[in-house]
């Protein structure tokens, strides 16, 4: 059955089309082309689909099984609503970037093999930076540029590795593939780079504030979440990554604490989400693993309404700086609902999405004893409802108020929020719906009088907490500023330490230059002194004196001869 | 670009959250739901993983302290990372 629609081509190459159709066509074409991809996912049984022979290699290049087809559902979904939420805009550009983006991504979790990945996943790089660029800044630019090297990079990673696989093994296929495995390694960074583990995550938090009102809404979805995807299928049960995402859930939101762009907020609280699904692939078990797919499910759906709730902000209030908001829930009163519950989800209230699949990664945890990281996990957790739940709808909505009265969000938008909405909702009321799909059989109720009321427990009090603080004036105000993060080590250390480097090689070969050329100089300098107009050796001799002196050496030889 | 609009009827309508006495009462209603849930400890069987989950209000005065001190932290992280928000232009 090698004749199967890829998914990912409906989208990918009607996306490619559309900038032939006419206005309203390509309007209406995004969002049909993720209709008809999800019609197509829909309708294809579990397996392998798409093989092909290069270079004596088989590639397998659609893979349908319980974990991708998860993620590919979700991709699908998203880029419906995130189509749906871009209705307004008119700009080709960003049209046939979302589109081939989700495709590249939707590619990319349906590849069975390292090649057919490794194409999707650059793919994904290269579409989606259009999103950054279509903001038309110096700064998104910039950004832009920072993010893409990144991104390749990480491709070329993953490339590297599987070249060392298949020289080793001669199989290209995606499954297991482990830190021992020859190339393993690599892999497992280029994966890292894409899932923003700690200190190679800053083109995150640099990129996705700097794109556009509704293309940081299409990147919130796709990239990060391949990355899960890939560690899912390639690391499961993998010591390392419980470390790695414990970190992750906890370092990012000191940062986003005290974050003024609410965007970037958002962006180091995806972050931290990440770390959550990390800790699930870390732990490996049946639980864990399901855990990750689930939380990664939900997070899509919740993360993508908050980004798009302060898209609104911005494209309404025309700034999204915590400093400059406030009191906006009168001037855009379903913007807030929508927001709110977009926070109450991330903060996994009871009845909402993050409830049901977050629970599922801590019990793993907690299973598998790890006692001190199930402790960070709940920092994390408390800490995400603190800044994204508390203080993203806090100092957008409410706080004091800033005096800005703008219009409510485009209908578009509103709709596309409502939906969004509605999904995290469901998922948090019906969790059975969510748990029935994932890649193995579901054991687990979220519903017991413990979890909601200790979840209750810790939510309520960090809720006090906030009010005490913001009460006591000890919380610290919104500013404008610039927080220094791992990305300063590539925008700021090493251009300052290429500059040092520079200039103390230009005062080298100054020297070697300056020492060489004084040697030279000396040399041309008694040359000139006996060779020169005046040099003893280029005086014209008068004939008369050569003669004599040609007597005298005759003489002296004559001399010598009768001796 | 739709910025900023001065729209004098909704400037003048107060809400009920301007009014200082109805934020108060929110207040005091989350200091209540937080007494109610602490005192719900009381009246169920935890069932944990760890010894120190059926503590006594353990996840409430975990909460609180955890947030407290997140919050302080990076209020001194500030400190060390701040800077100027034209830094890297």
């Amino acid at each position: 059955m090698t004749e199967s629609l890829n998914p990912a081509l409906i989208l990918i190459l009607g996306g490619a089309l559309l900038p032939l159709a006419p206005d309203a066509v390509r309007r209406w074409g995004t969002l049909a082309l993720p209709v008809l991809a999800l019609l197509a996912l829909l309708s294809l049984p579990f397996g392998e689909y798409g093989q092909i022979r290069v270079f004596g290699y088989a590639l397998v290049t659609l893979r349908l099984d319980s974990l991708s087809f998860v993620f590919a559902l979700i991709f699908h979904i998203a880029a419906f609503l995130t189509a749906l939420y871009a209705w307004h805009v008119r700009d080709t550009v960003q049209q046939v970037a979302a589109l081939v983006y989700g495709g590249a991504a939707i590619g990319a979790v349906l590849a069975g093999d390292l090649i057919t990945l490794f194409v999707f996943w650059e793919l994904t790089a290269i579409s989606s930076v259009f999103l950054i660029l279509a903001r038309g800044t110096e700064r998104a630019f910039r950004a832009a540029m920072r993010y893409l090297i990144i991104q390749v990079g990480s491709g070329v990673l993953l490339l590297a590795g599987a070249v060392i696989k298949v020289q080793a093994t001669g199989s290209l296929a995606f499954d297991y593939v482990g830190l021992d495995s020859p190339g393993g390694l690599l892999i497992f960074v280029a994966f890292g780079i894409k899932c923003a583990f700690p200190l190679l995550h800053n083109w995150l938090q640099d990129a996705y504030p700097e794109a556009t009102v509704t293309g940081t809404v299409v990147l919130s979805a796709f990239t990060t979440k391949l990355a899960v995807y890939a560690l899912a299928r390639g690391y499961p049960g993998t010591d390392m990554l419980i470390t790695i995402g414990a970190v992750m859930t906890a370092f990012p939101i000191f940062y986003a604490v005290i974050e003024n762009d609410l965007r970037r907020v958002l962006a180091y609280s995806l972050n931290n989400q990440l770390g959550f699904m990390v800790v699930g692939i870390g732990v490996g078990t049946e639980l864990a693993l399901n855990g990750t797919a689930a939380h990664a499910f939900s997070h899509i759906l919740y993360k993508a309404l908050l980004f798009m709730s302060m898209g609104a902000v911005l494209l309404r209030a025309g700034t999204v700086n915590g400093s400059d908001l406030g009191g906006l829930y009168k001037s855009m009163p379903y913007t807030t609902a929508f927001c709110i519950v977009g926070a109450a989800s991330i903060s996994a209230f009871p009845l909402f999405s993050g409830f049901i699949s977050k629970s599922l990664i801590l019990t793993a945890v907690a299973a598998e004893h790890h006692w001190f990281v199930w402790l960070v996990l709940l920092f994390a957790s408390a800490g995400v409802f603190h800044h994204s739940g508390i203080k993203i709808p806090y100092f957008a909505f409410y706080a004091h108020d800033s005096g800005i009265r703008c219009e409510e969000a485009p209908k578009n938008m509103l709709l596309a929020m409502g939906l969004t909405a509605f999904l995290c909702i469901a998922i948090g009321v019906f969790p059975d719906t969510l748990y029935a799909i994932l890649p193995y059989a579901v054991d687990y109720e979220p519903y017991t009088t413990t979890h909601v009321i200790t979840q209750l427990q810790l939510l309520m009090f960090s809720a006090l907490a906030f009010t005490v603080l913001v009460r006591t004036g000890l919380y610290p105000p919104e500013l404008h500023s610039v927080n220094l993060d791992a990305d300063w080590s590539y925008r700021r250390l090493l251009p300052m330490a290429f500059r040092h480097l520079g200039s103390w090689h230009q005062r080298l070969t100054d020297r070697v230059t300056r020492t060489a050329s004084n040697s030279l100089r000396a040399v041309f300098d008694n040359l000139y002194q006996h060779h020169g107009p005046q040099g003893m050796l280029a005086r014209d001799w008068p004939t008369g004196s050569m003669v004599i002196w040609v007597a005298v050496l005759l003489g002296f030889s004559l001399l010598l001869y009768y001796l | 670009m739709p910025g900023p609009t001065d729209d004098k009827d909704r400037t003048k309508k107060t809400y009920w959250l301007d009014q200082r006495r109805n934020v108060d009462r929110l207040v005091y209603g989350l200091v209540a739901i937080c007494g109610l849930l602490v005192v719900a400890d009381l009246f169920y069987h935890k069932h944990t993983h760890f010894a120190f989950e059926g503590w006594f209000g353990f996840f409430a005065g975990f909460g609180f302290v955890m947030c407290v001190i997140l919050v302080l932290l990076a209020k001194e992280m500030r400190k060390i990372v701040k800077r100027d928000e034209d830094y890297y232009d």
